[in-house]
């Protein structure tokens, strides 16, 4: 059976070759990697412009954006026919190629989300390190534990009042170096697509620019979903355990109220851009109506239009957009909104990767993708359901993982 | 240590040397780029000889001459003779080596539909050949070459 | 507290880091070294008012080049047009047309067969297709790893080690001739048999075209037969608002070819 035959079914004329190659994983992997570049995008607001009101959820979105950065090149691994070839990429890369630049780009900022990382928990690491130091009798998991942190301090114990300037110093100039990165890294997500002259769906210069504000609007989202959940459970562990807490409970409820508010206002500014260029894009198709434009017509606004008006600009979109607009928001209204932005944006993902692959390159014909539902092989499994499930829930896996070595609240907010 | 500043930089100098030499260890020393520039010829250029040594199938008509020059000749009297023989015989490979002595002969009735399937479509090359519209009706089930000597079609057409 | 000035300071700095590859990239690449007069430089030439649709050529391509007979996929294919007199078009290429056209259906994928009476029928061709070998390959520019390039002769491969099976290639290809091997798993195409081409043979489907309807040429043969028909008669090529510069050259096409 040839790659991608079971679950393309073909219509009218199309080319004997054509199936549809690029699946569920190809909309996974800008989807994560969108998540990863809003949730850094999110933690530099706070780092670089000072909004102060962002703090809380900052230094949270930072370690997310960590965790996400390592579930994100996994789609291209489960997508590869020879992922064990992927390091072929930074082996011999070929820079004429979209892809390629993935090694470069992701490893650089990769590196700037972990040293930002490093500034930010650095004294952290001191403490641990130097409490476990002094230790006697170390247990086998805290010697190793105090491997873990003298490790991470890089053999820096320096935490005078000077070095946690340098420090704080160090990670705005970071955040600044990361918004074009990551700008970057998902600018060239949407290049991928928006370079192939054949796809005349992807076609358009637009396209990186539409991945990046969706990419913001969805690492938001995330961000804010997470931060809701981390919060909830705070509160339900204060109210169960007597123990007494820094802060009161009215006090946590008020600040979580406060940071989603907050949060919530640039969630729309990013949504609100990134409808009206996805609209710019559309209108100019219809307008210009070039070759393409009678099959790109009869796949939007037939084929595809539940997918693409119903549930990705209607449930995804307008729905969302209209719980936050309307006044008085509440915590159970937002976790509903950021939810529908979060499906609209895995929407926009599918609507770009399988719908660009809807039509044939014979402008005469059709492909329809029957995503894999339940696995009966490896390559149903890794490209249907079970694969983008998979994938959907890794970061959260590693975010509690990390969390572990970079704890998200506690002690350490006071460092800074 | 005065400024602790830029140790990740280099942890990160680290690893980058760590690829590189990697790369040195990894890629084939052919790899690089050739006529057509980076752009369009960079790769390992030991892979153009895999491809120019693949194995040759097709020998071509005159391959068969020497041994088979009845039914060389035969053919080349007929309307058949634009088909070379290993359309229907198979590719010869290394025949008549020991593992391909004998080849295996297409007599499908299918091989014959290819072009004596009647198309109707007007002034087209396929048009003028002859053939029937429904070759079913035409002795169902037998092989064509029952009747029809394919090296000589006209001899034993009915 | 950073200020904006120093954040755009910072910011251009990183971008103007990352831009750096691309302008190594535009520097290395802007001039190919274009082949010398002694080069050989393989062109195809079809016939397209020659072709009956036997599907000859598509079985000797997958015996030759060992794609699985059975697999819907195929380096070449023939595809027929069929347009009536309501002037709609027609067209199919069932399984490649591996087994030739032996009925008047028009095979609609899933949407079924489709009967045209004879009577109904304005024009009807065959058009073979196979692998451009453009001048610039679409295909070759978005590799990310250097598994797929063009020889000094023009040739397009795939270097079956090296391929790390994304399919990008596949998606920059506007004609459609790249798949994925059933058995290697990496991307796979025509290759114009350079094998053959190389022990002094024509490509498997010139020889088993009893029609003539596919002949190879040396373009930078001035006195080959093909170069000859290429530069003294009307010829087109598929596609040619992509820009790839496609290689193979067709006499007698239609507007109705996609």
């Amino acid at each position: 059976m040839v790659h991608g035959e079971i679950w393309t079914m073909k219509e009218l004329f199309t080319y004997p070759n054509e199936y549809i190659y690029w699946s569920v994983q190809i909309v996974m992997y800008p989807f994560m990697t969108g998540l990863v570049a809003g949730a850094f995008v999110l933690s530099s607001l706070y780092h670089v412009f000072g909004i102060k009101e962002l703090k809380d959820i900052a230094r949270f979105a930072l370690v997310f954006s960590f965790a996400l950065l390592f579930a994100a090149p996994m789609p291209i691994m489960l997508h590869l026919q020879h992922p064990f070839r992927g390091i072929n990429v930074m082996m011999t890369p070929h820079f004429t190629s979209a892809i390629a630049a993935f090694g470069i780009v992701f490893f650089t900022y990769g590196a700037i989300v972990a040293s930002e990382l490093w500034f930010l928990y650095r004294k952290h690491f001191v403490d641990k390190a130097l409490a476990l130091r002094e230790k006697q009798d170390k247990s086998f998991v805290e010697q190793l534990w105090y491997l873990l942190y003298g490790t991470l301090t890089l053999g820096s114990y320096d935490v005078s009042d000077e070095a946690l300037h340098r420090d704080e110093k160090a990670i705005k100039v970071l955040a600044g170096i990361g918004i074009p990165v990551a700008c970057f890294l998902h600018g060239y997500a949407g290049f991928i697509f928006g370079s192939v002259k054949a796809n005349a769906l992807w076609m358009t210069p637009l396209m990186p620019v539409i991945f990046i504000m969706s990419a913001i609007v969805s690492g938001i989202a995330l961000c804010m979903l997470t931060y809701i959940v981390v919060m909830e459970i705070r509160k339900f562990m204060m109210k169960r355990s007597r123990k007494t807490w820094q802060q009161s409970l009215e006090e946590v409820k008020g600040a979580e109220m406060h940071v989603v508010k907050m949060t919530a206002k640039y969630l729309v500014l990013f949504l609100v851009l990134a409808i009206t260029l996805e609209f710019l894009d559309l209108i100019f198709r219809g307008y210009t109506a070039v070759k393409s434009w009678d099959v790109l017509r009869s796949v939007i606004y037939e084929r595809d239009f539940y997918d693409i008006f119903i549930m990705q600009y209607g449930i995804g979109n307008l729905v969302p957009l209209l719980l936050f607009l309307v006044p008085g928001l509440t915590i159970r209204r937002t976790i509903l909104g950021v939810l529908l932005v979060l499906f609209g944006v895995f929407m926009m993902r599918w609507n770009v990767v399988i719908g660009g692959q809807a039509f044939s390159l014979t402008f005469a014909g059709y492909m329809h993708y029957l995503l894999p539902i339940v696995p009966h092989d490896w390559e149903t499994a890794k490209e249907g359901l079970v694969g983008a499930v998979g994938i959907f829930v890794m970061p959260f896996v590693l975010f509690w993982f990390i969390a572990k070595v970079f704890p998200v609240f506690g002690e350490t907010n006071k460092a800074h | 240590m005065k400024n602790h500043v830029f140790r990740p930089l280099i942890v990160v100098i680290g690893i980058v040397l760590l690829i590189l030499a990697a790369r040195f260890v990894y890629v084939p020393k052919d790899f690089g780029s050739y006529e057509r520039g980076y752009i369009y010829s960079w790769h390992r250029q030991g892979d153009e000889n895999f491809w120019n040594k693949f194995t040759i199938k097709y020998q071509g008509k005159e391959y068969c001459k020497d041994c088979h020059e009845k039914n060389f000749t035969s053919i080349n009297k007929s309307p058949h003779r634009i088909i070379i023989c290993e359309n229907c015989h198979g590719p010869a490979i290394d025949h008549p080596s020991e593992a391909r002595s004998k080849l295996v002969i297409d007599k499908s009735r299918e091989q014959c539909y290819r072009c004596h399937v009647k198309l109707p479509y007007p002034d087209t090359a396929r048009g003028r050949i002859k053939g029937f519209l429904d070759p079913e009706q035409h002795n169902p089930g037998m092989e064509c070459v029952t009747c029809h000597d394919p090296h000589d079609p006209k001899l034993g057409g009915a | 507290m950073l200020t904006r000035r120093n954040f755009l300071k910072y910011s251009l700095a990183g971008a103007a880091g990352l831009a750096v590859p691309a302008t190594i990239k535009a520097s290395t690449g802007t001039a190919p070294a274009a082949g010398t007069a002694t080069d050989k430089r393989w062109v195809f030439l079809v016939d397209s008012t020659k072709c009956v649709g036997c599907g000859m050529c598509v079985k000797a391509c997958k015996n030759e080049n060992e794609v699985p007979y059975d697999a819907n996929v195929s380096r070449t294919w023939v595809e027929r047009y069929v347009v009536t007199k309501d002037g709609k078009v027609h067209a199919d290429s069932p399984k490649a047309a591996r087994d030739g056209f032996t009925t008047q259906t028009i095979d609609q994928g899933h949407h079924g067969k489709e009967i045209i009476k004879p009577a109904d029928i304005s024009k009807a061709f065959f058009v073979p297709k196979l692998c451009n070998h453009c001048e610039n390959p679409a295909c070759v520019q978005v590799c990310p790893v250097g598994a797929t390039y063009q020889t000094k002769e023009g040739v397009v491969l795939v270097d079956r080690t090296w391929c790390i099976g994304c399919g990008y290639c596949i998606m920059a290809c506007p004609y459609g001739v790249r798949f994925f091997h059933p058995v290697y798993h990496t991307a796979e195409k025509c290759t114009f048999c350079v094998h053959r081409l190389h022990a002094g043979l024509k490509p498997a489907c010139v020889e088993a075209c009893p029609f003539g309807a596919r002949q190879i040429g040396n373009r930078n043969d001035p006195n080959d037969p093909v170069t000859k028909t290429i530069l003294n008669n009307k010829v087109q090529v598929l596609k040619e608002e992509y820009g790839t510069k496609p290689q193979v050259y067709y006499l007698g096409l239609s507007m109705e070819v996609k």
